[in-house]
């Protein structure tokens, strides 16, 4: 859990240093292949009974019917939780995101969404998020969090029926459900398209470097 | 799976059938069909590892689907009530559902119809509708949610199905009280005991305060609060105390058994 202080010790042998740590790395995937999952069945979930006026095209949707959808859906769930439950722990414990996601300040991020734009913004040193790298990365945990909460609230919406009230009610907790993953995909689209900008970070969630 | 399994034609490749078929479905009966096989392109795509056996990720996903019972039953607490509604949140009309059109629901003849008791009961006598009707009810207004994701909110009144067992002397220490109906193609659903016992799982003779309409389950339905709506039985004929997992209609094809909520 300490190679990312070590790595900087021992800057001088090390080629390069570590900007993702391993554990970083594997619990990320991880979550690419749960969240992918999670949100595939769902769309599939969502064809059965849709809140709006449009349905997921089956050839993007995981399970193939309801019921497969929800067998997925429901073995996905274990992956995502424990693994996010683990990054949460972790994150918190060796201090990951009090480092990289504070400080947060609305001044920072106008300033760096101009800088965005006018594409002055730098990535020369990737181990340093920017304010809009910070804002969004804090912003999916969150909606992360929801997500799981509203989900194991409609779930269990008799046995966890405090979660469904912090929520308001069974329909409104599934509107949110849907809002989270709505989010969740817009995240994903921004998110994969700067990695694709700036290819060396995601050469660094592979390789770490 | 034993009734799809039935309908398997040796020498016939599987795949090929399934997605023959699927096509000329209508989306209705699409909802209810098992192809498993369609959601493993998907999953080699996401991993890279090509999934070719299809039967061995159904296997893990049924074997997850069986952990998730457990996980389940261990959630479920016994005391834990389902959230009640003032008669002003009826959700009105109330929807009808099911795997057939509404002018398909099983006509059933009150007058004749007996519900059967079989199984771990001391008394296995068959009780008519007057007799049933002459047992104490409660009326409960909750929410029903249904699998697909819809709920609604409904007045249902009857008498607790524990208050029921425990006139039949029904062996409560069994695993299951597994319920059998007139629906078409036979429709049947087991009910954990720990569900059964319940104080708001009841045997509903009424909705909205009127008999059980033809669309709700006439004569009578199974109100489980604590499950989702395929678990609550209507058009019930016959109820067994057993230990034996039966499986039922909608658990066969893939829904998870527990499906609590």
């Amino acid at each position: 859990m300490s190679s990312l202080a070590a790595a900087e010790g021992h800057q001088t042998v090390i080629p390069a240093k570590i900007i993702q740590p391993a554990w970083v790395r594997v619990m990320h995937w991880i979550n690419a292949v749960a969240m992918i999952m999670m949100i595939m069945s769902g769309w599939q979930i969502y064809n059965a009974s849709p809140l709006f006026d449009f349905r997921f095209s089956h050839s993007i949707t995981l399970g193939s019917w309801l019921g497969g959808a929800l067998l997925w859906h429901f073995a996905a769930m274990w992956l995502l939780m424990i693994n996010g439950l683990a990054y949460l722990v972790v994150g918190l414990a060796t201090g990951r995101f009090r480092n990289k996601l504070l400080p947060l300040t609305p001044s920072g991020v106008i300033a760096d969404v101009k800088a965005a734009l006018t594409f002055k913004l730098g990535h020369a040193d990737l181990t340093v998020y920017n304010h809009v790298q910070k804002l969004l990365y804090a912003g999916i945990i969150l909606v992360g969090i929801v997500v799981v909460l509203s989900g194991l609230s409609i779930w269990k919406p008799v046995q966890l029926h405090w979660l469904v009230t912090l929520f308001g009610d069974y329909p409104t907790a599934r509107y949110i459900h849907f809002f989270c993953m709505a989010a969740i995909v817009a995240f994903l689209v921004v998110h994969i398209a700067l990695a694709v900008l700036v290819p060396k970070s995601l050469r660094a969630m592979i390789i770490g470097r | 799976m034993g009734r799809l399994r039935s309908l398997l034609i040796p020498g016939v490749d599987k795949k090929l059938l399934v997605r023959d078929a699927v096509k000329v479905m209508p989306d209705l009966a699409r909802r209810r069909f098992i192809a498993g096989g369609a959601s493993l392109g998907a999953l080699t795509l996401l991993t890279g590892c090509n999934v070719v056996d299809g039967d061995s990720a159904d296997q893990l996903l049924a074997k997850i689907s069986k952990f998730n019972d457990a996980v389940q039953g261990w959630l479920f607490n016994p005391d834990a009530l389902a959230p009640t509604f003032p008669e002003s949140a009826i959700t009105k009309p109330f929807p009808f559902n099911a795997y057939y059109e509404v002018d398909e629901a099983p006509e059933v003849d009150g007058k004749t119809w007996k519900l059967e008791v079989r199984g771990l009961v001391d008394n296995k006598k068959s009780w008519t509708l007057d007799e049933l009707y002459a047992l104490p009810q409660v009326k409960q207004v909750t929410r029903h949610i249904c699998v697909e994701g819809w709920s609604a909110i409904g007045s249902w009144t009857g008498t607790p199905l524990r208050d029921f067992l425990k006139l039949i002397g029904a062996d409560t220490s069994a695993r299951y009280v597994w319920f059998q109906c007139a629906d078409k193609d036979g429709y049947n659903s087991p009910l954990d005991m720990r569900t059964a016992l319940h104080p708001q799982t009841q045997m509903a003779f009424k909705f909205a305060d009127e008999i059980l309409p033809r669309a709700y389950g006439f004569p009578m339905k199974i109100r489980v609060p604590t499950k989702l709506g395929f678990k609550n039985p209507k058009y019930v004929m016959s109820m067994e105390v057993t230990n034996e997992y039966k499986g039922g209609y909608w658990e066969d094809q893939g829904y998870n058994s527990f499906s609590g909520s």
